[in-house]
């Protein structure tokens, strides 16, 4: 079998802000085979998506290619002139973005973007390329193929632009497509219909393919083939089904068992509904913008939503990007106050704002925010952020502040010697530990975790999601566990609640996920890619409920 | 701006670096201050003597910079002259800046109508020509040393808390500002803890700016007449009086015009090339 | 759609007007809180109280000053600007000639400078970091950097005393051939375009070179786009809006700049105008002067932001 790519030895290197240099590729071989796809797996910084773009002979500002070969179809994209290799892309090499709504130009109407590869490459007639980007609208399932292509980007919905983008790789029948994490920013169920898409018009194309993600249940579903790689340089390599069933490396051992769910049941102390309520919830709405004659904001957010957590225990909030469930964790920290309805603490009714809460009760309910990067103050270093709660909630003086920011640290298992780092010199598993050993300077009773895991790459998730078990069982806190991702919140809590733009539609425990009662829940948990090659072929939604649910 | 020179040599020390255009207009910048603070002990002439009996003298060696329009010594006058040109900018910039960031940050933390209020009032006192208004105040209260620091201070507050207040309304939104709202912080410390350090390193490069805009306004009125006035002199000043001299290109009329240009070439120079911390983990 | 356009211009003509309203009533105090009595400085330190009394009678001096700020803006809206102290002729005849000549010298300005720093701006943007960006930019930090009166000087120095091409620091009225036109304008509308080509193509490089490092410009590349097509195509269009914005304000500052040039280069101008009122302390003339100052500033910035708002393609 002839490969159509063949990458050799390739090396890439970046230069820091200080002037040095740094490899990212390390000499890596790749092949894809005709009418092959090939999927790269990996975290952030392997180097994944630099590997997919010198296949364009492309490497972003700062980076360039320092040796190897790139051969695709026989021509050695590196040797190529500027010019050469523009004769190619988007021709014979086309590339689908991660974000295709940056992807996309707001000026400029969807349909001359999309034909604008047959405009620049005379690849065929103008007319013919708008029939033929209306035929691929049409296969790729997008409402209203005829007149989709004369509006404007921000007139779509994101997984519509996925697939748009998809029809814009597609239009000059290219040999090889690049799909750069093409699902990664949609919801679950969003994600099934642009993955089926995707999946229909590479068999009915015979295109070969690259596929970066970082996600292996979704790569599994697509994939040919996949290759693991690690620090830019490939840990292992080989039929999809075979790294699923038997990973040889380490690195994709961790992996995996990262993906897989490992729910084990508390036993509950004397049943859930025995135990003493430490948050109790009453009939929250909270909203948005100027009030309105009715008393309610221009936008609501959330609507009635009642939650119980016990003293201890753990309650999940799941639901797709909008449903408010991060606008009730505001509410219920008082950053965001409710208009109607009531939060009851450890017996007390809150003030509705932070600001009429009392200094204990604020300590005693503590938030963690999702993006580290943005909850730690940049200008202040591991100490000041872990000392000032100390300060403030404790009045604790110099010595005894210090022994305990050494004991924060001990607790969420970072070095003590990182006491002074400033957070820009953290990773991101670091910071989201200091970020949760600052809740906990507090000594809070109850901590909200407000998607807290999305941010990190599967491994460090994995590894913060056991750190919160283990401080559970030594401090008796109890959690407000609030994801996109299903497998965290089975992983951690005993309650579940599935919220639906701005309504709780169901409370499950994790043994009975596997058959919630509501429709949209049913449509969600089946949603989820498993690592199943077979799982997306096999799955079976009922349209009725998709089109009921899918707005998008 | 883009950095004017990026293969300069480069200086590492205490984790930062600089390159050599940025040295070199820091250079600039000290070796004015100096000059300011030291002006009059190290004058050759006292600047009211005539020492020279012809007028646009050449530059010799006994008056390096040549003489005046009335055979005074320009090296002592331009000397002195940096001190008024210097002291006066410095003086307004630091008014301008404190006030404007102060305000700025108050506006953005507290937001609503004191937000909206400030904002609507400073814009509209910006939407003045800058050398229209000091020459309204000009003529309406006269021109001396206080009254110019003053104007020029009130022309950049505008400009300076509009900045800030961009910047601390980006840092307001931020998480960490959210969790010491609700830890139960004073308005105080979100301003001292959390805001200010975030914000204060674009805040003085853009005060440098405003200073290098401060100097140009004041050396423009001075040219006209309306700035500082005799017996003391600055350096757009000292261009007005000799101005006569223009014709034979004497150097009393050009040497104060490059003093300017340098300090304020100077000043962008260093700003554009500030010197840039190293953030590499694996270095530090 | 077309509806958040029109509410989003409608605020930003309020805006503007609440603005204008701020800003007369700033020029007038600030002229109002003069200190020395207005009647006094008319009449001069001879005349006779009963004289003085019955001026401040005649001129409303004795109103309160919210009373005679509304009469005063009644009277700049009804075109009636009042009378000159210094030669007791009505402002807006001393005004309209003089304002004429200023635009005439801002339009020409603004007709050579507007296409010349745009051209210069997006090139420079696409050949970033070559060698003629690089010189461009250390120019326009030079010219920015030095104050008005010092290029015009220079220019001065320059055709007039060391080439002796045109007559130095004067300004001749009598203009019979496109010659002398030539020879009358070419210093002042040389030295104005210097000034503010160099804000405008700052401001226009930096516009496009934002966009040229948007995604979509990245996709535009690896569909295979020349660098053309890249920057007239992808990043102009979204740099528009900046762009007009770089102009307007960049044309605001002319006004800045036409004071010095004026007086500099003696232009008979209204700039030159307000800077001998100024001298003369001739009030009426000032706050005239001032109020056409900022109104003219107030309407390039209005209509930057207008032009903004309107160039928006996710408002279309």
């Amino acid at each position: 079998m002839t490969s159509l790519v063949e990458i050799r030895e390739l090396r890439v290197e970046a230069t820091t802000d200080s002037g040095r240099t740094i490899a990212i590729i390390k000499g890596v071989d790749l092949d894809i085979a005709e009418g092959e796809i090939v999927a790269l797996i990996g975290e952030s910084g392997s180097g994944k998506t630099t590997i997919a773009m010198t296949l364009m002979g492309y490497a972003r500002a700062g980076c360039r290619i320092v040796g190897g070969t790139v051969a695709v179809d026989g021509v050695d994209m590196v040797a190529l002139s500027e010019k050469d290799r523009a004769a190619v892309r988007g021709a014979k090499i086309a590339y689908v973005p991660q974000s295709a709504a940056a992807a996309f130009n707001p000026a400029i109407r969807i349909m001359d973007q999309v034909i604008e590869v047959v405009r620049i490459h005379g690849v065929m007639p103008l007319e013919e390329a708008r029939a033929k980007a209306v035929a691929l609208f049409r296969a790729l399932s997008l409402p209203n193929p005829e007149m989709i292509g004369d509006r404007y980007p921000h007139q779509v919905s994101g997984g519509q632009l996925q697939r748009l983008a998809a029809a814009m790789a597609l239009i000059a029948n290219p040999k090889l497509l690049i799909f750069d994490e093409p699902t990664t920013a949609l919801d679950v169920t969003t994600q099934v219909e642009v993955l089926r898409a995707f999946k229909s018009v590479i068999s009915a194309h015979r295109i070969a393919g690259i596929y970066v993600s970082h996600d292996l249940a979704v790569v599994a579903q697509i994939a040919d083939r996949i290759v693991v790689l690690r620090n830019g340089e490939v840990q292992e390599s080989g039929a999809t089904r075979d790294i699923l069933a038997r990973a040889q490396h380490p690195y994709t051992q961790q992996l995996l068992a990262a993906v897989t769910p490992h729910h084990a049941p508390r036993p509950a102390v004397s049943g859930p509904t025995a135990a003493e309520a430490l948050l109790e919830v009453h009939e929250v709405s909270v909203g948005y913008g100027p009030l309105r004659s009715d008393g309610q904001p221009a936008i609501v957010a959330v609507e009635n939503v009642s939650l119980r957590v016990a003293r201890g225990r753990n309650l999940g909030i799941i639901g797709e990007s909008g449903c408010g469930k991060s606008t009730l964790a505001r509410a219920i920290a008082g950053i965001l106050p409710p208009f109607a309805g009531g939060v009851v603490f450890d017996g007390r009714e809150l003030g509705r704002s932070a600001r009429s809460r009392s200094a204990d009760q604020l300590r005693q309910l503590q938030i963690v925010f999702q993006h580290a990067d943005t909850a730690l103050n940049p200008a202040q270093t591991v100490e000041d952020i872990l000392g000032r709660p100390l300060t403030f909630y404790h009045g604790m003086a110099r010595k005894p502040r210090s022994a305990r920011i050494d004991q924060l640290l001990d607790m969420v298992k970072l070095p003590r010697s990182l006491r002074l780092r400033r957070p820009a010199e953290l990773s991101g598993g670091q910071k989201q530990r200091v970020n949760f050993a600052r809740a906990l300077a507090a000594d809070p009773k109850l901590i909200v975790c407000d998607e807290i895991t999305s941010a990190l790459d599967t491994v460090v998730a994995a590894a913060i999601i056991d750190l919160l078990k283990e401080l559970q069982r030594e401090l008796d806190l109890a959690y407000v566990f609030i994801s996109h991702d299903l497998s965290v919140v089975e992983a951690i809590c005993d309650d579940i609640v599935v919220m639906y733009r701005g309504r709780k539609i169901e409370q499950i425990t994790p043994e009975a996920m596997a058959r919630p009662e509501h429709p949209y829940t049913q449509l969600l948990l089946s949603s989820v890619p498993k690592l199943d090659p077979t799982w997306l072929d096999n799955l079976r939604q009922d349209p009725e409920q998709v089109r009921a649910y899918c707005q998008r | 701006m883009t950095s004017v020179a990026k293969s300069a040599p480069r200086h590492q020390r205490f984790g930062y670096r600089i390159n050599a255009v940025g040295v070199a207009g820091a250079l600039v910048v000290g070796f004015w201050i100096v000059v300011a603070l030291a002006a009059p002990a190290i004058v050759p002439h006292p600047i009211g003597d005539i020492v020279d009996t012809d007028y646009f003298g050449p530059i010799s060696r006994e008056l390096w910079l040549g003489s005046d329009y009335l055979g005074r010594d320009m090296t002592s006058r331009i000397l002195m002259g940096a001190r008024y040109t210097l002291g006066i900018s410095i003086a307004s910039v630091i008014i301008a800046g404190v006030s404007g960031v102060m305000l700025g940050m108050i506006a953005a933390i507290t937001g609503g109508v004191v937000d909206m209020v400030l904002s609507r009032f400073l814009d509209a006192l910006n939407s003045i020509p800058s050398k229209l208004f000091s020459l309204v105040v000009v003529a309406a209260v006269g021109s001396s040393i206080p009254v110019l620091i003053v104007t020029m201070a009130v022309i950049y507050i505008p400009g300076a808390f509009r900045f800030a207040r961009a910047l601390a309304v980006n840092i307001n939104t931020m998480d960490f500002v959210v969790v010491a709202r609700i830890r139960g912080e004073s308005l105080f410390y979100l301003i001292r803890a959390e805001i200010l350090p975030n914000i204060i390193g674009p805040v003085l490069v853009d005060l440098g700016l405003r200073f290098v805009f401060i100097v140009l306004l004041l050396s423009g009125l001075s040219f006209l007449g309306l700035g500082v006035k005799p017996p003391y002199a600055d350096w757009g000043a000292l261009v007005r009086e000799n101005i006569g001299g223009l014709p034979y290109a004497a150097p009393a009329v050009i040497v104060p015009s490059l003093a300017i240009a340098s300090l304020t070439i100077a000043v962008n120079l260093l700003i554009d090339n500030l010197p840039t911390k190293i953030r590499d983990r694996e270095n530090s | 759609m077309k509806h958040r356009i029109v509410s989003l211009v409608l605020a930003r003509l309020a805006i503007a007007l609440v603005t204008a309203i701020i800003v007369s009533f700033a020029v007038f105090f600030a002229t109002a809180m003069l200190p020395g009595d207005t009647a006094t400085i008319l009449l001069g330190q001879a005349a006779t109280p009963e004289a003085v009394e019955g001026l401040r009678k005649a001129m409303h001096l004795d109103d309160p000053a919210i009373f005679r700020f509304l009469r005063w803006l009644a009277g700049v809206v009804h075109g009636d600007l009042g009378v000159s102290y210094a030669n007791n002729m009505p402002v807006a005849k001393l005004i309209s000639g003089r304002l004429v000549n200023t635009l005439k010298l801002a339009g020409l300005t603004a007709v050579i400078s507007v296409p010349l720093a745009l051209t210069l701006g997006i090139t420079a943007a696409m050949l970033r970091n070559t060698l003629y960006d690089r010189c461009l930019t250390i120019a326009i930090i030079g010219v920015v950097s030095v104050p008005e009166f010092m290029i015009a000087t220079l220019a001065v120095l320059l055709f007039a005393v060391y080439l002796n091409w045109l007559p130095a620091v004067s300004f001749t009225s009598e203009i019979r051939t496109v010659y002398d036109f030539a020879r009358a304008y070419a210093m002042p509308v040389v030295t104005l375009t210097v000034v503010i080509s160099a804000q405008m193509i700052r401001m226009s490089r930096a516009a496009v070179v934002e966009t040229l490092n948007t995604p979509y410009v990245e996709m535009a590349l690896l569909k295979g786009a020349s660098r053309g097509r890249l920057v007239f195509h992808h990043a102009l269009p979204n740099a528009l809006g900046p762009i007009v914005n770089a102009v307007a304000l960049s044309l605001s500052y002319l006004l800045g700049g036409v004071i010095i040039v004026e007086t500099v280069f003696n232009y008979p101008g209204i700039a030159k105008l307000m800077v001998d009122a100024v001298s003369t302390r001739d009030l009426p003339l000032i706050q005239s002067c001032a109020i056409i100052f900022c109104f003219g500033y107030l309407f390039l910035t209005t209509t930057a932001d207008i032009i903004a708002i309107l160039s928006n393609p996710r408002l279309r």
